[in-house]
């Protein structure tokens, strides 16, 4: 079983972040790492790949300046090879140019018998990629899984809903979107993270996949105007001296809630 | 420009209309008066509650027999848009079928998606959205740019949900051309006793600074005696502590009681967007440097194992 796991590489969460003032765009010009979220699914292809007993997991990323450290560390978790997009064309693309360049990069991999990706990134959070990407590509999706296993050449996909969660059936090849906490992502091994350095990525630019066009001048929106929210002010902070309770027992009997 | 026809994807849920799909159809009303509920569902029991609140035309393409909306529903609008009616604006909710048909309906319409809006505004020739980023302290205005149709999603309680007072709408049926391989085989809800967590008046959620899953069962006990929900931060859903359904932020819940209780929660920005808009915050957290400080009316640092016993022993003296 082959599997493609699509990738982002994003500024690093504990840093704030900030907005490119000529452009309005986040900035993604440091140094970029794995997002937390691709984990899961970097974890999740490889145990079925694992369980099938043979194939092996690729990679799709699309980032600025050439950057592969994140991609470095789903090959340190143990996938096989990449494709990464980086093309400074790109950027002010929109989420469904995004959807068309990964899913012209799946392509160029020769497919797979399932493409996963997380359900939403962490910087952008736009969350609909994915079943873009499954639409380009003319593929069955399951969104928001929580549980997969492949049974019988199938599918099968706890998917989380508002109320709980249905089973769903899905034939292969398909895509889905996994949750956070689908499974526990695995160390890189040192080993692993040696082996990662050869590993093949290979780098190619919009052209290269034939998606035109790009960027902004492929997204069909544009950014009018930025401006601050009206900050909520902070109130009384008090540390505990063992009786801070009877202060949030004031607190809400002064708003006659109890 | 005019927005002289807006669809919005409409929802059912335990046979009445989501908060959300009347959320939406009080703003589209606002915008124009042709205004379309678009359903995945059988319409018929539903067209009076999405009438009343401003849709005046229903397309639905009745019970879609395990069929994921995504495909279905996005398949079904297309078709509508291909036999020559195209809406200027379709709005979606920001939630799991929201985003799942609006995705596929880009692809098909090849047209961008904005997501994760609180407002839009008509402005001179153009249509504008507002997105909240970096925890909602900086507000992003976008403009469509191209031809219409412009596709939307908005957060929940974006919009006051209003009754407008109208008569029941007319249902149309439209026609599923692809259900999709894909088949939902079981329904399982998770089920939870007491107010519900986008409802209630008082929320109390508790987070890592509970130390173990099993003193969750501490935030079950002060939201009871608070008659409040329980909710949770996303690090002890993910760490399998409560189910989904608990969890309060960017990818769960927008809540906006009166009253919401932090406890041992830091106030990551991913939290912070689904509470701010509570009416009061009370905050419990050992790190007196968490963000969570900078939005709470009261704030108290120290061990949330203390502090909430105490809490719970004091309202049960009571």
């Amino acid at each position: 079983m082959n599997v493609i796991v699509c990738v982002k590489q994003i500024p690093d969460p504990a840093v704030p972040g900030a907005l490119d003032g000529s452009t309005n765009t986040l900035k993604r010009d440091g140094k970029l790492i794995l997002d937390d979220s691709d984990a899961y699914g970097v974890e999740m292809a490889l145990q079925l790949v694992d369980k099938a007993g043979g194939g092996e997991v690729s990679l799709v990323s699309m980032a600025p300046n050439s950057e592969t450290s994140g991609l470095r560390t789903a090959l340190a978790m143990g996938a096989a090879k990449g494709v990464l997009v980086s093309d400074p064309a790109l950027q002010g693309s929109d989420a469904l140019t995004t959807a068309k360049i990964l899913a012209a990069a799946v392509q160029r991999l020769g497919g797979a018998d399932l493409i996963i990706a997380a359900t939403e990134s962490s910087d952008g959070y736009t969350g609909t990629v994915p079943e873009q990407m499954a639409e380009v590509l003319g593929l069955p999706s399951v969104t928001f899984a929580k549980k997969v296993s492949v049974e019988n050449g199938a599918l099968k996909v706890d998917r989380q809903t508002e109320s709980g969660y249905d089973e769903v059936t899905c034939p292969l090849p398909a895509l889905i979107s996994v949750t956070a906490g689908v499974v526990e992502p695995r160390y890189p091994s040192f080993k692993g993270i040696m082996a990662a350095k050869s590993k093949p990525v290979e780098e190619v630019k919009a052209s290269d996949l034939g998606v035109t066009p790009v960027g902004w001048e492929g997204a069909g929106q544009k950014i009018a105007s930025v401006t601050q929210a009206e900050a909520r002010q902070a109130g009384e902070v008090i540390e505990d001296d063992g009786e801070t309770f009877g202060k949030i027992v004031e607190f809400l009997e002064n708003l006659k809630v109890i | 420009m005019a927005l002289n026809n807006i669809w919005v994807f409409a929802q059912i849920a335990n046979g009445t209309p989501t908060s959300s799909t009347l959320e939406l159809l009080s703003k589209a009303r606002s915008l124009t008066s042709n205004v379309v509920a678009f359903l995945g569902a059988d319409g018929g029991n539903a067209a009076a509650a999405l009438g009343e609140f401003g849709a005046t035309k229903v397309y639905a393409t009745g019970d879609l027999g395990g069929a994921l909306p995504g495909v279905a529903v996005a398949g079904a609008m297309k078709a509508v848009i291909d036999a020559g009616e195209t809406p200027d604006l379709v709005m979606f909710p920001q939630n799991y079928e929201g985003r799942d048909v609006m995705a596929r309906l880009s692809v098909k319409l090849d047209k961008t998606v904005i997501t994760n809006n609180v407002d839009i505004a008509e402005s001179g020739d153009g249509v504008t959205v507002t997105t909240p980023i970096f925890g909602g302290n900086t507000l992003v205005n976008t403009a469509f740019t191209g031809a219409a149709p412009f596709l939307a999603a908005f957060r929940p309680k974006s919009f006051a949900a209003e009754s407008a007072g109208g008569p029941a709408a007319a249902v149309t049926s439209v026609s599923v051309p692809d259900a999709g391989a894909a088949k939902v085989t079981a329904v399982h809800v998770e089920e939870t006793s007491g107010p519900k967590l986008d409802e209630a008046d008082i929320v109390v959620s508790g987070g890592r600074g509970l130390g173990e899953a099993s003193n969750y069962s501490l935030i079950e006990e002060l939201s009871k005696l608070l008659k409040a929900a329980p909710g949770a931060s996303r690090a002890i859903v993910d760490a399998g502590w409560v189910p989904y359904s608990f969890q309060v932020g960017q990818t769960g819940k927008v809540v906006k009681p009166n009253v919401y209780i932090a406890v041992g929660i830091s106030g990551a920005t991913q939290h912070m967007v689904g509470m701010k808009g509570s009416k009061n915050i009370i905050a419990i957290n050992k790190d007196k440097e968490a963000p969570i400080f900078g939005v709470a009316d009261l704030g108290i640092v120290g061990d949330a194992m203390k502090v909430v016993p105490k809490l719970i022993e004091a309202l049960k003296g009571r």
